[in-house]
């Protein structure tokens, strides 16, 4: 072997200590933390108590922002309250379908990998421009749902996405339509629960349906608690279905707070508000996390904790 | 065998239980993918026939005009050089991504220096973190490095790792036995080495995993797009769709193509990454 020069040597060495090489290999997400999420993080908190153009330095105006924002602001409320309703509809319908799914297919045959692959397919491509397009004219009022219904005698003329009452149903389909990766989830953490469990409860008389609710169910709680604040937290931040296939529109029915929050920013350039509402959806998505973290003591079963 | 003490009425009622299971399966799993596939058959359909025979899968007539139409794109760009443009973004990203999400895993799971649990519940903590709050101030920020009307703002931040990514490769990486290491430290091998030669190579499924799941995540990037690119010669498939449709409202036909056209890059590495990717999702809710 080739003896190395001593100064290379001992650089060598000290790089692989461990308290070297572990920043060395880190460096990457570090670099990342500081100059894409913390800096832009209190930037954006600084914004919010200016008006900002982008062209003209930063004003500071206290707490301006916030009182437009629930004082004089309707359209902000508004935002908020479809975003809400939103949420609320969105999440546990896409869970419960996701798992009702994931439950039906961890009975294991041949065609269970077309079957995963048709589910999954949807929530790969759902929130492309190519499907928001489409969605648009599946429910436009000659589209093939309206035909579909009315080949079954079913009133055919209802212009979805016009009318203020189906709007925000509309797109809250298309979401639940992309239940394909939570169904993933909950299928490897049904396919996790070990077999003998099921197996005691078969001797001891229990139904599939008792099994179910006394195994199947409380064993998955870590998992269900993990897919809710997934969802949360992305329905909260919902933009392209909005954005894309109603604009917000009809009545402002479907005018998202991401949607809203945008226009303000970079269509009228009030950057100082877009960061105090930035600010507020930040408070309340750590306000849902926390209330879902706070509560899953007492429906979240850890199996480490013993029974 | 339990099988012995089934009778064969049992059996016949299992089969047809079977049976009607599989039935209802495919009849849920064609309506999920309905939709998809009427687009896929709208787009061979002549602009005539698109909504006067809509409930129908088959084509009477099918044409290529629509995708010979579309292609041609608009402001004088056709889909040649949107797709040239995603492409580019695509695969800079995944690899970005893929490169930088191994070491910061590898550093993470493996190396015990001093702060690294500070660092793994950062990590954690930016997975949980709204996007739409760095969204102004990355703005701000991109425009002031003149980065505004470039890929830089697409491409770059994907160089410095991403909290899911890293959580992922983790996973695989403690699964291959900490002796391992060992063994190729006593006889040497520095960090470095044990990284390259013996964890990559190990873990090549979780980064294929991620490479694919970040070009599909970068191909079908609209907000990207609508923030920072502003001239038709840059702009990727997904935002050239967007204007495309709205410069031709009533052609149906070349939307409709030229959006089967967009999805098929991913549906293509879906079919060759299927195992990889049901793999990589499944991964993300298990915690280690």
């Amino acid at each position: 072997m080739k003896k190395k020069d001593g100064f290379s040597h001992k650089l060598g060495s000290w790089l692989d200590r461990d308290n070297v090489a572990g920043y060395v290999f880190i460096l990457p997400f570090i670099i990342g933390l500081i100059v894409f999420t913390a800096i832009p993080f209190f930037t954006s908190l600084y914004l919010a108590f200016t008006n900002y153009n982008i062209l003209s330095a930063p004003k500071w105006v206290g707490l301006d922002n916030f009182k437009k924002m629930f004082l004089e602001d309707d359209l902000f409320w508004t935002s908020f309250k479809v975003t809400f309703k939103f949420a609320l509809i969105q999440v546990p319908i896409k869970l419960t379908v996701a798992l009702l799914v994931a439950l039906v297919l961890s009975r294991s045959t041949r065609l269970t990998s077309f079957y995963r692959a048709a589910f999954y397919i949807p929530s790969l491509m759902g929130g492309s421009v190519a499907i928001a397009l489409l969605w648009k004219q599946l429910f436009s009022p000659k589209g093939v749902i309206n035909q579909v219904l009315g080949f079954f005698g079913l009133p055919d003329s209802t212009a979805w996405l016009g009318n203020p009452k189906t709007a925000l149903g509309t797109l809250i389909a298309l979401g639940v339509w992309q239940f394909g990766s939570s169904m993933l989830i909950f299928l490897a953490a049904i396919k996790n629960i070990p077999q003998s469990y099921h197996e005691a409860a078969i001797v001891d008389g229990a139904g599939p349906v008792r099994r179910f609710f006394s195994i199947t169910l409380p064993m998955l709680t870590p998992i269900i608690f993990f897919n809710l604040i997934n969802q949360v937290i992305g329905a909260f931040q919902a933009f392209n279905s909005s954005y894309l296939i109603t604009g917000g529109k009809p009545l402002n029915t479907t005018l998202y707070y991401g949607v809203y929050l945008y226009n303000k920013a970079f269509n009228q350039f009030e950057m100082g508000y877009g960061s105090a509402m930035a600010w507020f959806m930040l408070l309340i998505i750590a306000f849902f996390t926390a209330l879902i973290f706070r509560s899953s003591s007492a429906w979240v079963y850890y199996e480490s904790e013993g029974r | 065998m339990l099988m012995k003490y089934i009778s064969p009425s049992m059996s016949r009622r299992r089969a047809v239980s079977t049976t009607i299971y599989h039935v209802l399966m495919l009849l849920v799993s064609f309506l999920m993918l309905y939709p998809v596939l009427w687009l896929i058959a709208s787009s061979f359909k002549p602009n005539g026939d698109i909504f006067t025979t809509a409930t129908s899968l088959i084509p009477a007539q099918s044409t290529l005009e629509h995708y010979i139409k579309g292609w041609q794109g608009f402001g004088g760009y056709t889909f040649t050089v949107f797709f040239k443009n995603s492409l580019f973004v695509a695969i800079l990203s995944a690899i970005g991504m893929t490169i930088s999400s191994a070491l910061v895993a590898f550093g993470l799971a493996r190396i015990r220096f001093k702060g690294r649990n500070v660092w793994f519940v950062l990590m954690i903590i930016t997975m949980m973190l709204p996007g739409q709050v760095m969204m102004i101030p990355r703005f701000v920020l991109f425009n002031k490095m003149g980065w505004v009307g470039s890929y830089l703002p697409m491409i770059v931040p994907s160089f410095f790792a991403s909290g899911f990514n890293i959580f992922l490769i983790m996973q695989f990486i403690r699964g291959i036995p900490r002796d391992m290491d060992e063994a190729a430290k006593i006889d040497g091998c520095s960090w470095y080495g044990v990284f390259f030669r013996i964890i990559v190579p190990m873990i090549v499924p979780s980064l294929v995993t991620v490479g694919v799941l970040t070009f599909m995540g970068s191909w079908e990037d609209f907000m990207g797009a609508l923030l920072y690119l502003n001239k038709p010669a840059t702009y990727t498939v997904a935002y050239a769709l967007k204007m495309f449709n709205d410069s031709s409202m009533s052609d149906y036909g070349a939307t409709f193509a030229m959006s089967t056209a967009s999805l098929v890059p991913v549906l293509t590495l879906f079919f060759f990454f299927q195992k990889n990717l049901v793999e990589g999702i499944s991964i993300q809710g298990l915690k280690g």
